[in-house]
């Protein structure tokens, strides 16, 4: 150990990875887990998120909840922002993670056209 | 470097390893490798939780899941149910949290404490020092090192009022001081790890949880009194401990945290383990350093005082763990900070090993001035079975015990000294209605006299003659005038022992009988044990009016003391009786009775 820097460098890094155990004050990302989730492919579309947030070295947790009765729309995600907003994205695929990612959490753009409200979801 | 989605922190302490963790970490990766899920879940072996009675605890990230009493036989639905669908599982949540709030730190046990010297047990893998770095560790000693004259971390030590933890409460800034100022070309730090109170783990607890603290603060310390070598004394008898003190200081040496230049500064530290063979004098600070010395741990008067003429005749200091893992944080936060924690004379807070007759079984940390009544009905969670709250002892073997009537008096040095115990080293004993006060008297003192050095004739043959009046006692052979002796022999051994183990060894008997003298004359004037403990002093009956002649007490009496016949009332031949209490057990209709 040379100098306090050093000892900074270390200490980012590694609360960077412990740093979902800590309450976690910005992004959060819900991922529907249930049977219908399941079987409509919501495991790869999680390993997308997660495959995604490392690749930027973006730290979110990423967790899962059940059934919310649409399971049509199935594989679901929902974005939580830090003031506790909302967003559900519908339909998933890796290749919508990778913008939602990009778009919601990294520049802080709601991708309206995978929403649940968007025209494609009409109920 | 790779981010996994989820950590699970499975608690490996002795508490929870005796009861099968590791197997569970086991199962826990193959589980997670059967789903592929090594890339997203992590498992993380940390120390103590503290709340070991409900142990083995998990603890699943990011949703702060506290999972208890996990056998072996569970681990594959928490992965299947919660790893791999999300839906955590309800019925291994820790009994103590409600509804859906699942996180551990809203639990009542957790509540009321305040995590200094255990803030990373439980927390965070106790073999990995970037878990440790992560949570600002090492930066007390960077900030020491490079901003700090070793003047000015005296007088933070000083400042914050910090006191001993191993129980005597010596102001540890008072003690950095002394050695500070002594002459001497080589001067040295050591650890006072030889935890040896029955009951009492927690300074176990901060080795196996968060060994780096300890490192860390010695070597503050050393800087502080101008030392470059220290000692960790620790007992053999603390496996997981040693194995990770050895890598945590493998560690340490190996980022430059302990070595030659540490911070680029010309401060050097070395550090080296000695490990105890489990004498309970060896926790005397003058044995301890006699045994390091390689010879046989036996004390030895003071003056010289240790700051003075220590190990190896040289400046030293003595502190004890949990002290120890105190010294980074005030550091980092400084005096006033800790001052602000707990009481005016006793600042801070206090870790208990809390065990006996209490639901919560298990470590506590909580400020200095909560009152006892907290910690065993808040935190605690009060005496199992409904049973009436008789007496805490504190201070194991040279403390005393505290009576209901004084359950609201605020935790510190003082008040406990006033009430006839000791702070100690924090074992915390608690007795029901179904304790006998003579036979806990019996049992602190039978185990002073085993382990007493010998040395001094106070010590090793007072204690053994208390020992033998205490024994007579409790067979129903006490004579009027007993507890005069034991008065007497209690303060000559206060008064003449060697050190402050033999000096303090009659607390047991002392306070007992403060509090519970009425207990003593029962024993020796009634020849009755009030709360059924004694053997010797009890009978066993059959009442006759309850007793169905069912023939099962006479079935297990192994001394064949029952007899009568089938459908008829029994009887008991006391001449035979061994009172082993197995018709007790057996009988169906509660119709015997020990009295």
């Amino acid at each position: 150990m040379k100098s306090l820097a050093e000892l900074d460098a270390i200490r980012k890094s590694a609360l960077e990875n412990m740093k979902v155990r800590k309450d976690n004050q910005g992004f959060k990302i819900v991922i529907g887990m249930a049977t219908c989730g399941i079987a409509a492919g919501a495991r790869p579309i999680m390993n997308a998120f997660v495959e995604e947030l490392n690749k930027r070295s973006i730290n979110v947790p990423v967790t899962m909840t059940g059934c919310v009765g649409v399971c049509r729309l199935e594989p679901m995600a929902d974005v939580i922002d830090e003031n506790g907003n909302k967003t559900t994205y519908i339909m998933l695929t890796p290749e919508k993670v990778e913008k939602i990612v990009q778009n919601h959490i990294v520049n802080g753009q709601i991708v309206s056209e995978y929403t649940i409200n968007s025209t494609q979801a009409v109920f | 470097m790779h981010i996994y989605r989820s950590h699970v922190l499975v608690c490996a302490g002795t508490g929870c390893t005796s009861s099968k963790s590791l197997e569970i970490i086991d199962r826990l990766e193959k589980g997670i490798i059967k789903n592929k899920l090594e890339h997203d879940i992590q498992i993380v072996k940390t120390g103590c939780f503290g709340l070991c009675a409900e142990g083995p605890i998990i603890v699943v990230y990011p949703e702060g899941a506290m999972y208890s009493h996990v056998s072996v036989n569970d681990v594959d639905e928490i992965v299947n149910e919660h790893f791999v669908k999300g839906r955590i599982v309800k019925r291994l949540l820790s009994g103590s949290t409600e509804g859906e709030n699942n996180s551990y730190e809203t639990a009542d046990f957790f509540k009321k404490q305040k995590r200094i010297a255990l803030r990373n047990c439980g927390v965070i893998n106790p073999e990995v020092i970037e878990e440790y770095i992560a949570y600002d560790g090492y930066q007390a000693l960077g900030k020491v090192l490079t901003e700090m004259t070793p003047e000015q971390v005296l007088d933070v030590v000083i400042d914050s009022g910090l006191r001993g933890r191993g129980g005597a409460g010596f102001p540890t800034g008072k003690k950095w001081l002394f050695a500070a100022k002594a002459a001497g070309d080589k001067k040295y730090v050591c650890c006072n790890a030889d935890e040896g109170d029955p009951g009492a783990f927690m300074d176990r607890s901060v080795l196996e949880g968060d060994p780096h603290s300890v490192i860390e603060a010695m070597a503050i310390a050393a800087y502080a009194i101008g030392s470059d070598q220290g000692f960790i004394y620790v007992r053999a008898e603390y496996p997981i401990a040693v194995k990770r003190l050895y890598i945590a200081i493998d560690q340490a040496k190996k980022l430059g945290m302990l070595g030659d230049h540490i911070f680029g500064t010309d401060f050097s530290f070395n550090l080296e383990l000695r490990l105890g063979a489990g004498a309970f004098v060896c926790g005397e600070e003058t044995a301890l350093m006699t045994s390091i010395e390689g010879k046989r741990g036996e004390p030895r008067p003071r003056p010289p005082f240790p700051a003075n003429q220590g190990l190896f005749k040289k400046p030293t200091i003595l502190n004890n763990v949990e002290t120890l893992a105190n010294i980074p944080v005030i550091i980092n936060k400084g005096a006033d900070w800790f001052r602000a924690i707990g009481t005016k004379n006793s600042p801070g807070t206090k870790v208990f090993a809390v065990g006996g007759k209490i639901n919560n079984t298990g470590l506590v940390e909580i400020p200095m001035g909560t009152t006892l009544r907290e910690v065993l009905y808040d935190i605690g969670g009060g005496i199992p079975n409904g049973k009436k709250f008789k007496a805490a002892q504190t201070g194991g073997p040279s403390g005393g015990c505290i009576p209901a009537e004084h359950l609201d008096v605020p935790i510190e040095y003082e008040t406990l000294i006033e009430l006839g115990s000791m702070m100690g080293s924090g074992g915390l004993i608690v007795m029901d209605e179904d304790n006998c006060m003579v036979d806990i008297a019996k049992f602190f003192l039978e185990f002073t006299v085993d382990e007493s050095c010998g040395k001094c004739p106070p010590c090793r043959i007072g204690t053994k003659r208390m020992y033998e009046i205490l024994d007579r006692i409790t067979k129903g052979k006490g004579e009027v005038g007993d507890i005069e002796k034991l008065e007497e022999l209690a303060e000559t051994i206060q008064s003449a022992a060697l050190c402050g183990l033999g000096k303090t060894s009659s607390n047991p008997v002392l306070s007992t009988l403060r509090y519970f003298r009425h207990e003593y004359e029962a024993h020796i004037i009634d020849k009755k044990c009030p709360a059924g403990v004694c053997k010797e002093l009890l009978d066993y009956m059959i009442i006759a009016d309850k007793c169905k002649g069912c023939t099962k007490c006479s079935k297990v009496c192994p001394s064949g003391a029952i007899s009568g016949k089938i459908k008829e009332p029994h009887i008991i031949d006391q001449s035979k009786c061994i009172k082993c209490g197995a018709c007790l057990d057996a009988c169906p209709f509660v119709a015997i009775i020990k009295k």
